[in-house]
């Protein structure tokens, strides 16, 4: 039976204190923190993020589509799902597909995904849903959205979670959009919203989901319920006749808040986490219509590790005090900036022809004296050997710091910059930003592990490259 | 390997005056470092045969320097090598004079750092990395910042306290201060205390503000002549006993192993020059030294990899005041980058500048004892690839 093979998430390392941000507003505050982007950071790596612990110890070769879910995908115009692709160093046979524009997007991408295995057009299939969207200053939803993503692989074989059903209806409904000219999330009255939209489609979903199963509400060991805020989390519970305290999925919003797409894919995994063989879990994701899933979990899920997932990404942060600075991360806030020369677009065929090293950090291992370098070198820097080489992966392998340095002169989102040159166990060296940098002081020796960054944006071009940062 | 030494002689050095030369432009500093030089010479620009300029930044092509000067008809090239761009001018012309293509040269190094509207080089994301291209993908560093890793390999190397190692730089600092007080065209001519360079704010750690070199615009010129004929120009002329320029592949740092506490390119350059010097022992052979001391970290580990003290030993030899004007081996005696600031491509010519009057024994007050021979030394481009440029002068054949 089709199922879940495989799953991943992916937190970033800051968060925020919600009453922080109240308090710059004069609002009264309403406890719990959200998980905010680095300056660095967007929907695309946090996706490559995610995919990266999802990938975790599965072969992905066996890969053949990729579908990746955002409602805040960089372009208007061009694919996303190939960058996380290439920085996941996917097999060129994959299909590559954006499912875009909907708050159900994940499950949307999930439920095509289901199609691809039953079809069998596909082996395996990933379904990445990364968002990072923005609420308006001094608005609900500043403080409620938060910045996340989950991986999900659906495939056949070693199944962990079995899918025994699934239902979806669309709803055309104006409860919260942005239109093509609006940075931030635009809604209509709540209680219209959440009474004839929410509540009601939800429970007529998961009333016709479970006459067609043939299931009763204490079925399920867990409940996964998208919900746009806390309140209505736990009214739609509790009016569906589950138990919040047993039964219902924590919905993270006090965690890591509202993560749009993403949402309801991240408490698959945190329920994953936790679940046992024979578990059953019904998922319900909400948005523009509404979609059902009914899980079964196997003891397959006995042999998941080395993962950190939800629980392990929790528990790994940095408080960001300062609401000016997630602001500026944002874009909210416009920072005159230091008198530097400014960004120069990237050459798109410089970027083209080494895509290979950027986007996969792929460096070169010389197959005559087996030294491995970065970025490739054709001419082996060790014993010259001209166009003996393998490439070689380096996303992938842990680094120490030979020297480093902490930048207050160059232009910093996040300053200091802090800069070092990595040494990689099984060879390579690179010079290279470390970000995140807040999590451990920098030190001679100091452990690091690369992570998918955006570097800049110039002429309209989102440049991605690799930077270290401390273990998490 | 053939051999400049003693070949070739100059006959002429101008220098203009470095620093925030607002009201100046690239021609004008042109035209006042190549006047002087002629003066100096006391030859006419008509006399000219051949031409090269320095410049990074501030022009392409012989046009830059026909222009300003209305050479016509006579080779003229732009040539570059990053921050050791002076050193490569004065190569270009004394090779050409040693190839008998000419029979005098003249180079020229000029840099207009201070129009860009900020403070620092103009900005260019292909500089010194071929291979990186204009992908934009390399660490937007600044130049500090590589400095300050080195300075971390080499605490780290030496097992330095950080504090105590800071301190070692400020003496450094101190000690060039001191010389650029003394000299009217340098930049910055004040001193400046231990604790005013300790306390100077961080730009990274451990080189504050004042560990780092000025930002200028300045010029600098040589005329060049065969050996043989120099004496018919002037009566000491200065030879010029070794012109290398070092560089490497990034082997460094494509591979593991090399541990920051160096700069290999520095130490096998000063090596390669000492042999077609033929210096045996610098410290004693070398009357004082221009080195290119951007930030402080550099010219300590310049004084170890230029065999000036023994290897981790900088330490002993700044303390005992080895460097400074009254030392055994004075160093930056016009002070250096640090006073005169850093417009790339004059810094080579500035440097030969001063190792020229100081041969001379035209230097005042900042005047060595005896003097006999003279290293000037810039290096410039990306760590592992770094080019070194090392010219030795002297005021005697032989």
């Amino acid at each position: 039976m089709s199922g879940i093979v495989a799953y991943g998430a992916y937190i970033p390392t800051y968060r925020i204190k919600r009453d922080v941000i109240a308090k710059v507003w004069g609002s009264v505050g309403v406890g719990g923190e959200k998980a905010v982007a680095n300056y660095d950071e967007n929907s695309i790596t946090m996706a490559v993020a995610a995919g990266i612990d999802c990938i975790y110890g599965f072969d992905y070769e066996k890969l053949d589509a990729l579908f990746l879910a955002t409602t805040t995908a960089p372009y208007r115009e061009k694919q996303s799902a190939t960058t996380v692709a290439s920085a996941l160093d996917l097999p060129s046979h994959l299909r590559a597909a954006d499912f875009t524009d909907s708050l159900r997007s994940g499950t949307i991408a999930l439920n095509s995904a289901l199609d691809t295995i039953k079809a069998g057009s596909a082996r395996n299939t990933m379904v990445i849903a990364s968002d990072c969207r923005l609420g308006s200053p001094h608005s609900e939803y500043e403080l409620i959205f938060g910045d996340g993503a989950a991986a999900i692989v659906l495939g056949n074989s070693n199944v962990i979670a079995t899918i025994e059903d699934t239902y979806s209806v669309f709803n055309e409904f104006m409860d919260v959009w942005r239109a093509e000219d609006d940075d931030t999330v635009r809604s209509w009255e709540q209680r219209f919203i959440l009474t004839k939209g929410y509540m009601e489609t939800i429970q007529q979903l998961v009333s016709t989901i479970m006459s067609k199963h043939g299931s009763k509400p204490e079925d399920f060991a867990k409940v996964i319920l998208y919900a746009p805020d806390i309140r209505s989390h736990a009214t739609l519970a509790k009016n569906l006749g589950f138990d919040l305290q047993t039964q219902v999925q924590d919905p993270l919003l006090t965690t890591v808040g509202n993560t749009g797409s993403a949402s309801a894919l991240m408490m698959l995994v945190a329920a994953l986490e936790e679940g046992k063989a024979g578990d059953r879990i019904l998922l319900i994701n909400y948005g523009d219509g509404a979609d059902a899933f009914i899980f079964c979990i196997t003891k397959e899920i006995n042999k998941i590790q080395g993962k950190r997932g939800i629980k392990g990404h929790l528990k790994s942060k940095l408080i960001l005090t300062n609401y000016n600075k997630y602001a500026s991360w944002r874009g909210i806030i416009v920072e005159e900036g230091a008198k530097r020369p400014s960004a120069v677009s990237p050459s798109v065929t410089c970027l083209w022809r080494e895509r290979n090293r950027i986007l996969a950090l792929m460096g070169s291992k010389c197959k005559s004296c087996g030294t491995v370098q970065y970025p490739p070198q054709r001419v082996c820097a060790k014993c010259r050997a001209k166009d003996e080489f393998e490439y070689y992966k380096l996303s992938d392998k842990i680094g120490r710091a030979v020297t480093y340095s902490i930048d207050h002169l160059t232009v910093a989102k996040d300053p200091p910059a802090v800069f070092a040159w990595i040494d990689f166990d099984g060879g390579g060296r690179i010079h290279c930003e470390i970000t995140d940098h807040a999590l451990e002081k920098p030190s001679v020796g100091m452990s690091v592990e690369m992570t998918f960054r955006e570097l800049y944006k110039a002429g309209g071009i989102h440049n991605y490259f690799w930077k270290a940062r401390p273990i998490r | 390997m053939g051999s400049i030494k003693d070949k070739v002689a100059i006959i002429g050095m101008g220098c203009t005056k470095f620093g925030e030369l607002w009201d100046k432009s690239v021609s004008d500093l042109i035209i006042e470092a190549a006047y002087e030089a002629y003066e100096d010479a006391g030859i006419e620009s008509k006399d000219i045969q051949g031409a090269w300029l320095g410049t990074v930044f501030s022009g392409l092509t012989a046009g830059s320097l026909s222009s300003p000067l209305k050479f016509r008809f006579i080779p003229v090239t732009r040539v570059e090598n990053m921050c050791a761009t002076g050193i490569e001018a004065l190569r270009a012309a004394s090779y050409a004079v040693a190839a008998g293509a000419c029979d005098i040269a003249l180079a020229v190094g000029v840099e207009k750092l201070k129009d860009a509207g900020w403070s620092g080089v103009p900005g260019s994301k292909v500089v010194g990395d071929s291979s990186i291209g204009t992908a934009g993908v390399a660490p937007d560093i600044s130049a500090p910042a590589m400095f300050a890793e080195l300075s971390l390999g080499y605490f780290a190397k030496y097992n330095i306290d950080p504090e105590e190692g800071k301190k070692l730089l400020a003496q450094i600092v101190v000690k060039s201060h001191h010389n650029g007080s003394l000299h009217p065209k340098a930049h910055f001519q004040r001193e400046v205390t231990i604790e005013q360079v300790m306390n100077s704010p961080i730009v990274a750690w451990p080189l504050g503000i004042l560990d780092c070199c000025g930002v200028s615009d300045g010029a600098a010129a040589a005329v060049v002549t065969r050996a043989d004929i120099a004496q018919n120009f002037r009566d000491d002329p200065i030879y010029i006993k070794s012109l290398t320029i070092c560089t490497s592949g990034r082997q460094d740092t494509l591979t593991q192993g090399y541990d920051f506490s160096y700069v290999p390119e520095n130490l096998n350059g000063s090596k390669i020059a000492y042999a077609e010097a033929g210096i045996k022992n610098p410290l004693k052979e070398l009357s004082m030294a221009e080195v290119h001391d951007c930030f402080s970290i550099h010219e300590m580990m310049i004084y170890e990899d230029f065999g000036f003290s023994a290897r981790g030993r900088a330490r002993d030899d700044i303390e005992a005041g080895t460097f400074t004007l009254a030392g055994e081996l004075p160093v930056n005696t016009d002070g250096g980058l640090k006073c005169f600031g850093h417009p790339l491509g004059a810094s080579g010519l500035r440097m030969a500048y001063e190792v020229y009057k100081q041969l001379q024994g035209k230097a005042g007050p900042r005047q060595v004892k005896n003097p006999q021979r003279g290293l000037a030394h810039t290096v410039g481009g990306g760590e592992g690839m770094l080019s070194c440029g090392i010219t030795i002068l002297g005021n005697s054949k032989g």
